[in-house]
């Protein structure tokens, strides 16, 4: 694999992670729990998917073939989407929801303020902004999840729940295959080592202020998104998002 | 908008003769165009008029997410998708707004969403009518906010002052949604192939109807009017902001190359307003009363969100508490 080659793919990683958790976000629009989870969902979600564009415009102007960033997003098959399983998991009780978005906001953050100083910069000038955004979100999802786990029995027990369903995702969040560690070297992706350190530490604070018990580390992990292997639900998401641009090939304008 | 038949609980106007000192003193203020605020004294009516008006105002903002969050997964441009995604943040943005303006009138905002869920309060009719192709998020922003706006324009200045503040921020957003709802129809009629020009003209013709009925039954059929339109909570009637919508949006069809499904439109040069059909009123009438297509649905589907997040709500408290008591000890 060139440099050229683990750059287009760590930048369609970012897009897809960020489009596909902020579509996950989008299908709740009037099923929050509250008017006021409404608007602070969808406003993540408007983060995510505005940082996802900014990440396929870059992404499309790597590849350079005639494809932009909406054929990236809409034409790609879920063989060719590159993201987090973690991501694509359902929303199910709104438990899996913010675990599921704090796990992620962990990863966001520590991997974002690590790419602010990235030699590339592209990725330093839409990491600096989307940092922020991040910032937020973890604030958010942190807060949630120390509602949930310290709240009342029924909502500790969600929590804990959606923990253990959704641990066996998160090693990939951390473990760093060939991309990860060219992007390292080439001083544009965060020290592997210490993102992974970051996530644990942060998670096992969080989690300990929240009563709840994180996985194992050494807990059997489910890894392939990064490389095109997903799970079953990413295919239907895409089937939904991608309906338009499929069943219409011949519009060029929406 | 989105406030159809507010009973006032009023069957004909007081005159001043019979009206006690403190209601002769308010009608005073409000005939001087001086805004109501939270404090003053208000008739009973008035205030239970308001809190009816602005809640139906409220719920409709929510119940309104819903055949827009139909297509927000299925937007087609990643463009489109931040647009509907901005809207409908806007709305959820506008129905807090909106719930605490109505909360200054001593009204509880779960209290009144129970209402909701119970079929005891209303929101506009509109949203009970499906969203079936993509071009209905342009003809939902064009037609459904405008007629929104037509009234809310005049809300801004109603008599209550925290309902007339909200109505000139809402406005302002509505006016920014309804120019994009009507880009999105204008790209695809100017731009589009034939498949989307149809989707555009099928959307206009599914909407149009219940665009108009969003102004609510004939004055003489609208009892209630004329006690909001002497407090002022009513600027003005039903017909006259059902014409003066029509009168602009007609030029706006005729540029996008539509039309309306209405036989009996045309512009009539005596009255310099256009004429135009008998709406189906006991369609109108039968959607109020629960039997549009999307009642039963979009009911359930708001019941279903809140019930189900009551733990989440439960949680919130008990950890809030908890953190109290801790900061305490």
């Amino acid at each position: 694999m060139t440099q050229q080659q683990a750059l287009q793919e760590y930048v369609l990683r970012l897009a897809d992670s960020a489009m596909i958790l902020g579509q996950r976000l989008s299908e709740l629009t009037g099923k929050a729990p509250a008017v006021e989870e409404e608007l602070a969902s969808m406003n993540v979600a408007l983060d995510l998917v505005g940082q996802a564009r900014n990440w396929y415009e870059y992404a499309a102007e790597l590849i350079d073939d005639g494809r932009n960033a909406d054929n990236l997003c809409f034409l790609r098959d879920a063989h060719d989407y590159r993201n987090l399983l973690l991501v694509e998991q359902p929303n199910e009780d709104y438990a899996v929801t913010i675990a599921r978005q704090f796990f992620f906001d962990v990863w966001h953050y520590f991997t974002l303020k690590s790419l602010v100083n990235a030699s590339d910069e592209r990725i330093a000038s839409i990491a600096a902004k989307a940092v922020k955004e991040a910032t937020y979100h973890l604030r958010r999802s942190s807060e949630w999840v120390k509602r949930m786990g310290d709240g009342t029995e029924e909502s500790h027990r969600r929590m804990q729940n959606a923990f253990d369903i959704l641990w066996r995702f998160t090693g990939e969040l951390i473990t760093p295959d060939d991309v990860d560690n060219a992007m390292f070297k080439a001083g544009i992706g965060p020290d592997p080592e210490q993102l992974r350190q970051d996530w644990l530490g942060m998670v096992r604070e969080v989690s300990a202020q929240a009563t709840v018990t994180p996985g194992a580390e050494d807990a059997w992990m489910y890894m392939g998104g990064k490389r095109g292997e997903h799970t079953e639900h990413l295919g239907h998401i895409l089937a939904v998002m991608q309906f338009l641009p499929r069943a219409y090939p011949d519009a060029t304008t929406w | 908008m989105y406030a159809q038949m507010v009973e006032t609980g009023t069957k004909r106007l007081k005159t001043l003769e019979e009206m006690s000192p403190e209601e002769r003193d308010f009608q005073a203020k409000i005939d001087a165009e001086t805004k109501i605020e939270p404090k003053n004294w208000m008739p009973e009516g008035y205030r239970k008029t308001l809190i009816r008006q602005i809640s139906q105002h409220a719920h409709s903002e929510i119940v309104g997410m819903l055949p827009e969050g139909n297509w927000v997964t299925r937007a087609p441009t990643l463009k489109r998708k931040l647009q509907l995604m901005a809207k409908i943040q806007d709305e959820a943005g506008h129905g807090l707004y909106l719930y605490s303006a109505m909360e200054t009138l001593g009204a509880d905002r779960d209290e009144e969403i129970q209402k909701l869920h119970d079929g005891k309060a209303k929101y506009s009719s509109i949203f009970n009518y499906p969203t079936l192709n993509w071009a209905d998020m342009g003809a939902v922003g064009w037609l459904v906010d405008g007629a929104a706006i037509v009234n809310q324009v005049v809300l801004q200045r109603t008599s209550y002052g925290p309902y007339s503040r909200a109505m000139v921020r809402i406005c302002k957003e509505e006016s920014f949604h309804q120019r994009q709802g009507y880009q999105i129809l204008l790209d695809m009629m100017r731009e589009g192939t034939q498949e989307q020009k149809d989707m555009v003209q099928d959307a206009i013709n599914r909407l149009w109807w219940p665009a108009l009925m969003m102004f609510g039954p004939h004055d003489d059929d609208s009892p209630n009017s004329q006690q909001s339109m002497a407090w002022k909570i009513k600027r003005k009637s039903n017909d006259e902001l059902r014409q003066m919508f029509i009168d602009q949006t007609i030029p706006q069809l005729e540029y996008l190359g539509c039309t309306v499904p209405d036989p009996d439109l045309k512009w009539n040069e005596e009255r310099g307003h256009y004429d135009f059909g008998e709406i189906n009123w006991k369609e109108f009438y039968d959607v109020l009363k629960g039997d549009g297509p999307c009642n039963r649905e979009r009911i359930a589907t708001r019941r279903k969100a809140i019930e189900e997040g009551a733990w989440v709500r439960e949680a919130a408290v008990a950890y809030a508490a908890k953190q109290k008591q801790r900061a305490a000890a």
